[in-house]
């Protein structure tokens, strides 16, 4: 006889529904992180309205609404609200964000003349513009018709003068100083060696170079005399005056008068300055572009390096290795090193692959470059060659399980058609095996990259820092430089919520980066499953 | 209840031909899965360029003597054997003699068609891209000459680089025919290679052994008693492991001397 509770139990109507409740679980959670991450990284470069604030206290402040929130500790029946205001100014006000008690706020206007100045240093601004001091020393009112115009105008040609100087300063003269220290280390090679043709030739070199040198610090020195004496005088929420030099404008926008066109083409300004510029201001400002580039670089090396590893470990577990327990205990231990802590990877990585590794090559062929550039190691500190090589030891279990797993999914009847004709293991390996199982393998390289593009914490021992100087991949010999340190998303978006100074200016960069690196991971995993699926199509029909 | 006589089978009348009587020679040949004992004293002379079927019910150790013929055997764990196999007097388990080579000259068909996910051309000539074969005419000439004999060169000749998994059930198994033949083995095994086909497709392939018997010596595993008796010059009879009867295809479906033999073929058990 069956109680009614029994009732249900064959059909197991309950467990479908806790299982389902798990799927909605994971997905919600998976979905908000995802809408929270997309809401506000999407939001940052959008440029909304910015009233001007008169608060009860006889305060009057300018700017741009960055939060609100319900105020710590106010009674759940009637909160209390405050918004956080992002004023900029930095240099006068002390913070660029302000919270105010919403119910001490007295009443908003937009007034059409707010400006927003973005700059190269201090932060941003709002003010109420006065005057335009032009090149030429004239002085054009706000209220004047020509203002704007002549406004934007000069923020352009200022702007084409900082990126000449930029050129000058960061390209060129970064080029002569490098094959300054290039020269520097020979002749103190030279003269050690007492080579003295060597060291007169070097002698010279180096001359040359000073001069080039001085020749751009000149050059330099012309072009920021030549462009910018333009400048704004504005007043503040308060009435102070402020001047801006137009050198230091990087952006200006009127918020309370943009049309949504002007809207949009700023948004895409903003987000293209983020994705191909470098940053400003401890990274709390300007582009991402090292960063992007230093994790796209390293996924893909790291791709490159764990597969073949893989690979060959997997076919020689599955095909060559006897079956027993001793490869039963070989196999465990693989599975197991996926469940090792990525910062013991670090650790190992930083012990073997930098101090060993990376040391012992140094002795070997930068003998020099170590004995007379004051022990400057080349491959004996972290870089880029052992961050992926780190990345590639801690995800070499993912791609060893899926390539054994893809083997054993061959059908049989393949495996002995091939030996049957007469071809050897080794053939039917490369010819059949291998083929037939590049989709599952590729699988499993995709789950690697997921997982080391996203990886930070070993990284941060093997060669990642907040801000690299040059990009791994340049101009100079041999193009790639698997040595230098580099950027990496996933640091920068540690290095930027936790290590900086205004963590509220900090805040937007955040999501910004963070939604920049779960869009780069995506993208890279589209890229791999367009390959998988292509390989699919080559071998459709076959059970995998 | 109407079992299928004897003599309603229709028998070939097997044809001798020239060539060795003893070309495979089998001498009381014992094989072990482990523990287990397949075969027990197996003692048969396979003809050259003849077709000898292996027929009995499953289990009984017909295709296990197959695939020890090209020691596709080795493949599993654990095996053991006793006795001897010679192919033209040589031992198959001579040291000196490496399996590939072996493989080579004996070529196998199997009971599931498994064509390599690859193009109809390259399925054929990969016997031959395995020994070094890279000259495209030769490759294309042995392409062509396979595929006429597997009877398939008609249908897929405008399509060799397509997909050979886009064929037919019938089409793929005589694929596989042709690539077992591409290298001009000297045996060709086949077990049970109509298992999984229709009766046309069944057809083709019978009259296709009837055709490669001219030049290969034929060993086939099936479960039908009208297909053994329609294709082989000989046939064997399997029970437990056990080799009840060997002789003509014709002595052994009209007369035959083991009273288990008679039993099996005209349907009692099995």
């Amino acid at each position: 006889m069956a109680s009614s509770s029994d009732s249900s139990t064959p059909r197991g109507e309950a467990f479908v529904w806790f299982s389902g409740l798990g799927l909605i679980i994971g997905l919600g959670m998976v979905m908000g992180l995802l809408a929270l991450v997309l809401m506000n990284g999407a939001t940052v470069f959008w440029a909304p309205p910015v009233p001007v604030a008169q608060v009860d206290d006889g305060r009057i402040l300018i700017g741009q609404l960055a939060q609100r929130r319900i105020r710590a500790g106010s009674p759940a029946d009637h909160p209390v609200y405050e918004r956080q205001y992002q004023v900029g100014l930095r240099e006068l006000n002390g913070n660029s964000y302000l919270w105010v008690d919403e119910a001490k706020i007295k009443g908003e206007t937009f007034p059409a003349d707010v400006l927003g100045l973005e700059r190269v240093e201090n932060g941003p601004a709002f003010v109420r513009p006065q005057s335009l001091r032009q090149s030429d020393g004239k002085v054009i009112p706000a209220t004047d018709a020509a203002f704007e115009t002549a406004f934007q105008a000069e923020v352009a040609a200022a702007g084409a003068v900082r990126a000449k100087l930029a050129e000058i300063t960061r390209h060129r003269i970064g080029d002569v100083n490098a094959a300054m220290d290039k020269a520097r280390v020979a002749l103190r090679r030279a003269e050690d060696l007492k080579l003295a043709d060597d060291v007169a030739s070097l002698q010279k070199e180096i001359a040359a170079l000073d001069g080039r040198f001085a020749v751009l610090q000149e050059e330099a020195k012309q072009v920021v005399a030549g462009g910018a004496v333009a400048s704004l005088v504005s007043q503040d929420a308060a009435g102070r005056e402020v001047v801006v030099p137009l050198t230091q404008v990087i952006r200006a926008w009127f918020p309370n008068r943009l049309d949504t066109w002007g809207r949009v083409k700023l948004f895409c300004s903003r987000l293209g300055e983020f994705i191909f510029d470098e940053p400003r201001e401890a990274n709390t400002e300007g582009g991402l572009m090292p960063a992007i580039f230093g994790t796209l670089v390293m996924t893909v090396f790291m791709s490159l390096l764990v597969t073949p590893f893989g690979v060959i470990t997997a076919i020689y577990l599955r095909e060559y290795a006897q079956q027993g327990p001793v490869l039963r205990i070989v196999r465990i231990s693989v599975n197991n090193l996926a469940g090792v802590p990525s910062i013991v990877f670090g650790v190992f990585g930083l012990g073997f692959f930098v101090y060993v590794l990376g040391g012992s090559i140094d002795q070997l062929f930068f003998a020099d470059q170590l004995k007379y550039n004051n022990n400057t190691p080349v491959f004996g500190t972290g870089g880029l060659l052992w961050c992926s090589l780190t990345l590639a030891l801690m995800t070499l279990p993912v791609v060893i399980v899926a390539t054994e797993e893809a083997l054993a999914a061959v059908p049989r009847g393949m495996r002995e058609a091939s030996l049957a004709t007469g071809a050897s293991k080794w053939q039917t390996i490369r010819d059949i095996l291998l083929p037939a199982s590049a989709p599952g393998i590729l699988t499993g390289v995709i789950l690697a990259m997921a997982r080391g593009a996203g990886e930070v914490a070993p990284l941060m021992l093997v060669g990642v820092v907040k801000l690299a100087p040059t990009l791994p991949f340049d101009g100079s010999a041999p193009f790639l430089h698997m040595d230098r340190k580099f950027m990496h998303l996933g640091f920068h978006v540690y290095d930027l919520g936790f290590q900086s100074p205004d963590s509220d200016a900090a805040r937007p960069m955040v999501f910004a980066t963070t939604l920049l690196l779960i869009v780069l991971v995506v993208c890279l995993n589209l890229g791999a499953i367009w390959i998988r699926n292509r390989l699919r199509a080559r071998f459709k029909g076959a059970s995998f | 209840m109407n079992p299928p006589s004897a003599q309603r089978i229709k028998v070939r009348p097997a044809a001798e031909r020239e060539g060795r009587k003893d070309y495979i020679s089998i001498r009381d040949f014992g094989f072990w899965y482990g523990e287990k004992k397949a075969l027990d004293a197996i003692s048969l002379d396979i003809p050259e360029r003849q077709v000898v079927a292996f027929i009995g019910p499953s289990g009984c150790g017909k295709s296990t003597l197959l695939r020890n013929l090209n020691r596709m055997n080795d493949l599993v764990d654990g095996i053991r054997h006793e006795g001897d196999i010679t192919i033209n007097g040589r031992s198959i388990y001579d040291p000196g003699l490496e399996v590939i080579s072996l493989r080579r000259r004996v070529g196998m068909v199997f009971q599931k068609s498994n064509p390599f996910p690859k193009s109809i051309f390259e399925n054929v000539v990969y016997a031959l891209r395995v020994v070094g074969v890279r000259d495209r005419a030769v490759l294309e000439e042995a392409c062509e000459t396979s595929l006429r004999k597997a009877a398939l060169w008609d249908e897929v000749k405008d399509r060799l680089n397509d997909s050979a998994l886009g064929l037919s059930g019938g089409q793929m198994q005589r694929l596989c025919i042709a690539r077992a033949i591409a290298n001009r083995p000297e045996i060709l095994l086949m077990d049970e290679p109509c298992s999984a086909l229709d009766p046309i497709a069944t057809g083709k392939i019978e009259e296709l052994i009837h055709e490669l018997k001219e030049q290969f010596t034929i060993v086939i595993v099936t479960h039908s008693m009208q297909q053994a008796a329609r294709v082989s010059d000989r046939t064997a009879f399997f029970y437990l492991g056990k080799q009840v009867e060997y002789d003509t295809t014709e002595k052994i479906f009209m007369n035959p001397s083991q009273a288990q033999t008679e039993a099996y073929i005209s349907g009692r058990f099995g």
